[in-house]
């Protein structure tokens, strides 16, 4: 589904990713961890095509198509969704008329009609169960004077909204505390189908107790230095990153 | 004709007042005929506002006026209905009133079965008809804000409108005032002059909109004046997507005389050079003023919009917000005054002005000025300038909505503060459509 070969990418000339090799197949469960500072969130808006990071070398491939000469709109519309780390406020703009505007430019382009109002409310209410998200939050402006949580809990229900293929969520665990963690782990679970994989990149092993990876890679300095299984992460919670950098240290 | 000096263009004025006044014949015996001349003995002081002017600074006038405006005629085109309905705002249901060249044209408007308690007459006949209306209502010139522009237009007062609501009265339907200028065959001058008297517990709305026709420049230096009595509810709308040959000075003279509320709002899409004065004076405790007012440019569009509020009375409310969205070579003005006088304790005054660049060439000057005399006032300024923000569009990017979509949600969620603030739909969904078509 996702194929990432060489991958370097930089931001205001100084280079951030040097050489990502990462094969996502459907149905899989992908965890990037490593130390702040190694390259991870850049790796998620490269992506979802932030236009701020250069490209540099390496291709990326997404259902056989190349994903680095879309837009980020045309990747979304691909099924590419990247779930933000600092979600954005928008004052003025309703949750609720965003998600429509999004859900029906998405359906345009896999060729289905537009939502009408009642089948859109519909969706919408069935799918803010899933992460508990009250509906007067959705009447209000996106993000604007959400708590952390809330936000977090937007950005599942927003992927819940879109029935993405490949869900790129972005420390989502930060700033969660461990109910609101449950409620957002449980919220991606749900949503996981034979047909669609996921990107987990976070710092603690504490979210991957709750959505289980098939496998965790290890990013320092720009590379993946390490893949494992999940016990990969556990190791990583109880001995740190420091081996890490030591073995890649010996390694180059 | 070449580019003119100010001595050229006061001197042109003057002329122009003297051929006015022969085709006068028997109204020069009338009283408005002795108001006209002292307005134009005060303009004459010191002539055409220039740059050197204060108020003047950004939107220079007179040099527009000099660089564009040259084979002045009167005009001897003819507007049909059709010409002027196909510029009418769609959907509107309006008592429309249509000016050409600064007059009533009473063929073109809807004078014919007014809903009672509205008046309309040709300013001309009011100063007989409704003398004393017309003694205690006509000509604020010692209003804060009334300058030499304002002395212009009432040296040359000629076939405007004369509006009365009546007390009590209620006109549900907004009048809709179409201010054409025949720009087709020459330059145009035209100074329209309206006043309105919202009687006692009246309510109405008007919009006015500004229509230069054909290729040739237009000069229009508009007044409408404006009182509020006791209770009385008025909105005011001034909408402008003029021609790029268009030169506008427009000032809005409103007296809050009774306790009463005032709404205006004030939209501006195109023009040469559009320049708005809203000037307001509260005379009666616990009364309610607001101003609102966006400025969607392009191209060399220039907009300019001065304000003065002048709290005289004790406990009253006014709310300003202006929002611009400006690209290409475009400029926008804002300065906005706030007076408090000593007597006016418990002002509420709030003012607010908020810019978006969507290119490096355009310009914003803006500038808020307060003068509180009174001690125990509440009043608040700011203004912002800034751009579209990437985050904000990076993300509903990512969300799968295309640069344009997403461009026009954010600049329609800057302006919706000031877009809701339209209570006729025809007209805010007039400007909607604007936002969307200029992305």
């Amino acid at each position: 589904m996702l194929s990432i070969k060489n991958l370097h990418a930089s931001i205001e000339g100084k280079e951030i990713l040097k050489g990502i090799n990462l094969e996502v197949k459907p149905g899989e469960v992908h965890a990037i961890m490593g130390p702040n500072g190694s390259g991870k969130s850049t790796l998620a808006s490269v992506l979802a095509g932030r236009e701020d990071y250069e490209v540099d070398k390496g291709e990326i491939t997404f259902k056989g198509k190349d994903l680095l000469d879309l837009g980020a709109d045309e990747r979304a519309k691909e099924g590419v969704f990247l779930a933000f780390q600092y979600p954005i406020e928008i004052p003025g703009v309703t949750t609720t008329n965003f998600m429509k505007t999004a859900l029906n430019k998405i359906r345009e382009h896999r060729g289905l009609e537009p939502l009408d109002a009642v089948s859109f409310l519909t969706l919408m209410k069935e799918k803010m169960k899933l992460v508990e998200i009250d509906q007067s939050l959705l009447s209000r402006s996106l993000n604007e004077g959400f708590s952390g949580g809330e936000k977090k809990r937007n950005e599942i229900f927003q992927m819940a909204m879109l029935e993405p293929e490949l869900s790129i969520l972005d420390e989502t665990d930060s700033g969660l505390d461990i109910d609101a963690l449950r409620i957002v782990s449980n919220g991606v679970n749900k949503l996981k189908t034979p047909d669609n994989a996921t990107i987990v990149v976070t710092h603690y092993q504490r979210l991957l107790d709750y959505i289980v990876p098939d496998y965790v890679h290890v990013l320092f300095e720009g590379k993946i230095v390490k893949t494992g299984g999940k016990e990969l992460a556990k190791e990583l919670e109880a001995k740190g990153y420091d081996w890490i950098k030591e073995e890649a240290g010996v390694a180059s | 004709m070449s580019k003119l000096t100010k001595e050229q263009i006061d001197q042109f004025f003057i002329e122009q007042f003297e051929s006015f006044e022969q085709q006068l014949n028997g109204e020069k015996s009338l009283p408005l005929h002795k108001t006209r001349k002292e307005a134009f003995d005060t303009y004459k002081q010191s002539g055409f506002p220039a740059p050197k002017d204060e108020e003047y600074k950004y939107t220079n006038i007179a040099k527009a006026f000099a660089s564009h405006i040259s084979s002045v005629e009167t005009s001897d085109i003819e507007l049909t209905k059709e010409d002027v309905q196909k510029h009418f705002i769609s959907k509107l249901k309006a008592i429309n009133l249509v000016f050409v060249n600064g007059e009533l044209n009473t063929s073109l408007s809807d004078l014919k079965d007014l809903p009672g308690g509205l008046i309309i007459e040709n300013i001309n006949d009011a100063q007989t008809k409704y003398e004393s209306d017309f003694a205690s209502y006509f000509n604020k010139a010692d209003m804060a804000g009334a300058d030499n522009f304002f002395s212009l237009n009432t040296a040359f007062t000629n076939g405007g409108a004369f509006i009365k609501v009546e007390k009590s009265a209620i006109i549900e339907q907004p009048l809709a005032c179409y201010f054409f200028s025949t720009s087709q065959k020459n330059d145009m001058i035209s100074q329209p002059r309206n006043m309105i008297i919202a009687g006692e517990n009246s309510q109405a709305t008007v919009i006015e909109n500004f229509i230069t026709l054909g290729e040739h420049a237009s000069f229009t230096n508009a007044v409408t004046e404006i009182t509020l009595e006791q209770d009385a509810i008025f909105n005011y709308y001034k909408y402008q997507n003029e021609s790029d040959k268009a030169i506008h000075v427009g000032a809005t003279m409103v007296e809050q005389r009774g306790k009463s509320v005032f709404n205006a709002g004030s939209f501006s899409l195109r023009g040469m050079m559009l320049r708005n004065n809203l000037n307001i004076a509260i005379h009666k405790p616990h009364s309610e003023t607001n101003m609102y007012g966006m400025y969607l440019l392009d191209g060399k569009s220039h907009v300019d919009n001065h304000s003065v509020v002048d709290h005289i009375a004790p406990d009253c409310e006014s709310n300003e917000l202006y929002k611009g969205v400006l690209d290409g070579k475009s400029k926008g003005v804002f300065n906005g005054k706030i007076f408090v006088r000593q007597a006016a304790q418990k002002t509420n005054a709030f003012q607010s002005n908020g810019n978006i660049l969507l290119a490096d060439t355009a310009e914003v000057d803006t500038k808020p000025q307060l003068e509180i005399w009174a001690d125990d006032v509440k009043c608040s300024h700011g203004c912002t300038v800034g751009q579209l923000d990437a985050d904000q569009l990076f993300y509903l990017k990512a969300r799968g909505i295309d640069e344009k979509t997403a461009k026009s949600m954010l600049l329609k969620a800057f302006a919706a503060d000031v877009i809701t603030t339209v209570k006729v739909d025809a007209l805010r969904e007039l400007i909607e459509k604007n936002i969307e078509e200029r992305i």
